[in-house]
């Protein structure tokens, strides 16, 4: 197969795109190309218009970009029916958007908004979309594993035809979480496919500095689950070998290690100095650029002319547009809101309202079944939100220019302050 | 019928009044149960819905979560409340988290049963009262039954309700013997119960201290002249502190019993509660009795003298009547 030469290309990426060995996949129908290469550009356009919106501020926390590895999202996900199950890490932009999450819901998260895909709970970390089965980012290295196998387990109860794909990174495979995931898959034959985006860092540790086994096909062999690997660079690599383990884990009831040998362009997360690589490293790998070489495959061969592509990159940033205004335009959540959704009101906790107790002001409080959020937390939330840029003040300051005849969204923002380290 | 038959009666119940209802854990199937509680279920059941399962405490809990938030309503059951620590990360950082942080969207239908408690020289990795981590975390249910009927009652309405549910066992209570109703349904969560009234001190006992509480107070009783109440929460999340400042309001004092350690105990967030509602009617500063502030020692003599006994408790509640 294919995938057992892009495995080569670990760490050198120039080697294995000069591979001229390597077998090329033959292209999909015309249609198949446009929808894959347009949710490449929207993925790529969508993160860079994120990073921007992050360096005014808009977007809060940590941010992490996965530019460079479009072709490892889109190659899978276009893999998976309908019905099946995705979950991810907290660098998942590109997985809710590929998955059909609108990318208005997806920035609106970004940008803590109450039309977020999560309302505003979860962030950039934690998108979710019950309605498409992208059953969530998670913040935790490797936290989402056991839960995929518990998904997969659901499948394999209900009796249904549906599989999980459960996508995490190189960090992942060290975490106990992995090995203990793989064996209880393996031990109840559930149809899991494990693909673990290689992306060459666990965080800002090289693979190898981080790996006694650098090839991370091979990890969960001893636990009865076996691996292969593809050109996380190559859409059609990453689609053909899904679609493979895929229907191994469907039909063959065969949890897969799917390992995608691929590169993040930009760093972990908006707040890396990147002091752990090398440009040249980088620049390496940028000539391997999934969307350039897909495109250039697609002007060559003749599917599309230039004009095509640059209509579809204009396509991919009036959506980004849109989300951002969509974004700007969506009210913070409410404050009464924020114990909502804590617990499911019903039987065991009362349906009138929350239970807890609440600590947040000096003011007497019971907790029992109140649920306004009462003067000074307003105050304090306000005085905050003031402080760092955004919020309810601003949010009125800036409606009221509107609608005294502003129209635009304002995008304008205090630029971020310059953070080191981080996660 | 013992506690540990009211559970296995509960488990029954449920599994066969609802095909989603499925139990998983270490040992539970062909063994039956590290404590038997399991006992008979993986032949009543087959073991598609009666699942023994590898020692893996976070993946085990974390597969619960996934097939939770996918439509089931999985049972875990964790061998003893110490290696629910290996899964802190699966309950706090998910479990606990899921429904809110994607919100509301999933929810998460899990009870995790473990057993706690100190008494029979498991030593310092298997004998804790950890009731108090579980409390600290918003987004679970936490029960801790101290009776038969209870450990029942309860353990039906944590596998009804959607939330994820810490519900808490004791290893002392498994053998101990009470009556169940027939037929009984489940109970609801955050209704404590008043097992003895009285009006001259109110001692709160948690899970197995509910029982020494009561055998401390036919003592003080006998011996003191001192009429106590006793109320066993039942659920500490949520709490029925209403029938707690009730009862404080009536006796002017609180004596709050736990096996656990002092520090960010259950008592010590519950006297901090009762001072804040009902300061004016205290005589005398909420006292406590706790476990021992160390690791348990696993030699007989000092095992016992690291977990309270009723002698603790009387001698509690006589201490805020000095100097009256």
């Amino acid at each position: 197969m294919a995938r057992d030469a892009a495995a080569t290309t670990q760490k050198s990426a120039g080697n294995g795109a000069a591979d001229g060995a390597r077998k090329q996949h033959s292209l999909p129908d015309k249609e198949t190309c446009k929808a894959v290469l347009a949710k490449m550009m929207l993925i790529r356009r969508f993160e860079e218009r994120a990073g921007e919106m992050y360096a005014k501020a808009k977007i809060g926390g940590f941010l992490h970009l996965c530019i460079g590895e479009e072709a490892t999202i889109v190659g899978s996900t276009q893999a998976m029916r309908d019905g099946d199950y995705l979950l991810s890490t907290y660098r998942e932009h590109g997985q809710a958007i590929a998955r059909g999450t609108p990318p208005n819901a997806v920035m609106a998260e970004l940008f803590g908004r109450v039309d977020g895909c999560s309302k505003g709970r979860g962030g950039s970390m934690h998108l979710f979309d019950f309605e498409r089965r992208f059953l969530g980012g998670y913040g935790i290295v490797g936290g989402n594993l056991p839960l995929a196998t518990g998904v997969a387990l659901q499948c394999d109860y209900n009796g249904t035809d549906d599989a999980v794909v459960c996508m995490f990174g190189d960090g992942a495979t060290n975490q106990g979480t992995f090995g203990e995931s793989m064996n209880m898959a393996a031990l109840w034959k559930l149809p899991v496919v494990f693909m673990v985006i290689n992306n060459q860092f666990g965080m800002g540790t090289a693979l190898e500095r981080h790996s006694a086994v650098t090839d991370l096909s091979k990890k969960a062999e001893g636990y009865g689950v076996p691996g292969s690997q593809c050109d996380g660079m190559d859409v059609l690599d990453v689609h053909a070998a899904t679609t493979e383990v895929l229907r191994k884990a469907r039909e063959d009831r065969q949890p897969q290690l799917l390992e995608a040998v691929t590169y993040r362009f930009r760093g972990h997360s908006m707040a890396d100095p990147e002091e752990y690589r090398t440009k040249d490293e980088v620049e390496e790998w940028r000539r391997r650029d999934p969307i350039a070489s897909f495109s250039k495959r697609l002007v060559e061969e003749g599917v599309f002319e230039d004009k095509d592509i640059e209509e579809m990159d204009a396509q991919a940033m009036a959506t980004v547009d849109e989300s951002v205004q969509f974004a700007d335009n969506s009210p913070f959540p409410d404050l009464d809101s924020l114990y909502d959704d804590l617990y499911v009101l019903g039987s065991q906790v009362k349906p009138q309202g929350w239970w807890s107790v609440d600590e947040r002001s000096p003011e007497p409080h019971r907790g029992e079944e109140e649920r306004e959020a009462g003067r000074i937390p307003h105050e304090l939330a306000e005085a905050g939100a003031a402080y760092a840029g955004v919020g309810e003040a601003q949010e009125r300051k800036r409606r009221q220019r509107q609608s005294q005849g502003g129209g635009q969204a304002e995008t304008s923002g205090p630029a971020r302050d310059q953070e080191g380290g981080g996660d | 019928m013992r506690y540990r038959e009211a559970l296995n009666q509960a488990l029954r119940e449920e599994m066969e009044a609802d095909e989603r209802v499925f139990i998983m854990g270490e040992d539970i199937g062909v063994f039956q149960g590290a404590f038997k509680v399991t006992q008979g279920l993986l032949e009543e059941f087959g073991d598609k819905r009666v699942r023994d399962t590898p020692i893996s405490e976070n993946t085990i809990v974390g597969v619960g979560v996934g097939g939770a938030m996918s439509g089931l309503r999985p049972v875990v059951e964790l061998m003893t409340i110490n290696f629910s620590l290996l899964a802190l990360d699966q309950i706090v950082n998910h479990a606990a988290a899921i429904h809110y942080m994607f919100g509301g969207q999933a929810r998460v239908p899990l009870v995790i049963r473990m057993p706690q408690g100190a008494g029979h020289q498991l030593g310092p990795t298997h004998s804790h009262c950890l009731e108090a981590i579980f409390l600290h975390v918003p987004g679970l249910l936490v029960a801790a039954p101290s009776t038969p009927a209870d450990a029942k009652g309860l353990l039906k309405a944590a596998i009804q309700d959607d939330n994820p549910v810490i519900f808490i066992e004791h290893e002392y209570l498994y053998g101990q013997r009470g009556e169940v109703p027939e037929n009984g349904g489940p109970m609801r969560f955050g209704e404590a119960a008043v097992r003895r009234e009285g009006s001259d001190v109110t001692i709160v006992g948690i899970s197995r201290m509910a029982i020494t509480a009561e055998r401390a107070a036919e003592q003080l009783a006998h011996e003191h002249e001192l009429e106590a109440e006793v109320i066993d929460p039942r659920t500490l999340r949520p709490l029925d502190l209403d029938t707690i400042l009730d009862s404080v309001k009536k006796t002017n004092r609180a004596v709050i019993v736990e096996e656990g350690w002092p520090h960010g105990g259950v008592g010590a967030n519950l006297a901090a509660l009762i001072q804040e509602q009902a300061f004016d009617y205290l005589d005398a500063p909420v006292a406590r009795v706790t476990g021992a502030d160390v690791p348990m020692p696993y030699s007989k003599p000092l095992e016992q003298a690291a977990f309270p006994h009723e002698e603790h408790v009387i001698q509690a509640c006589l201490a805020l009547f000095k100097d009256l």
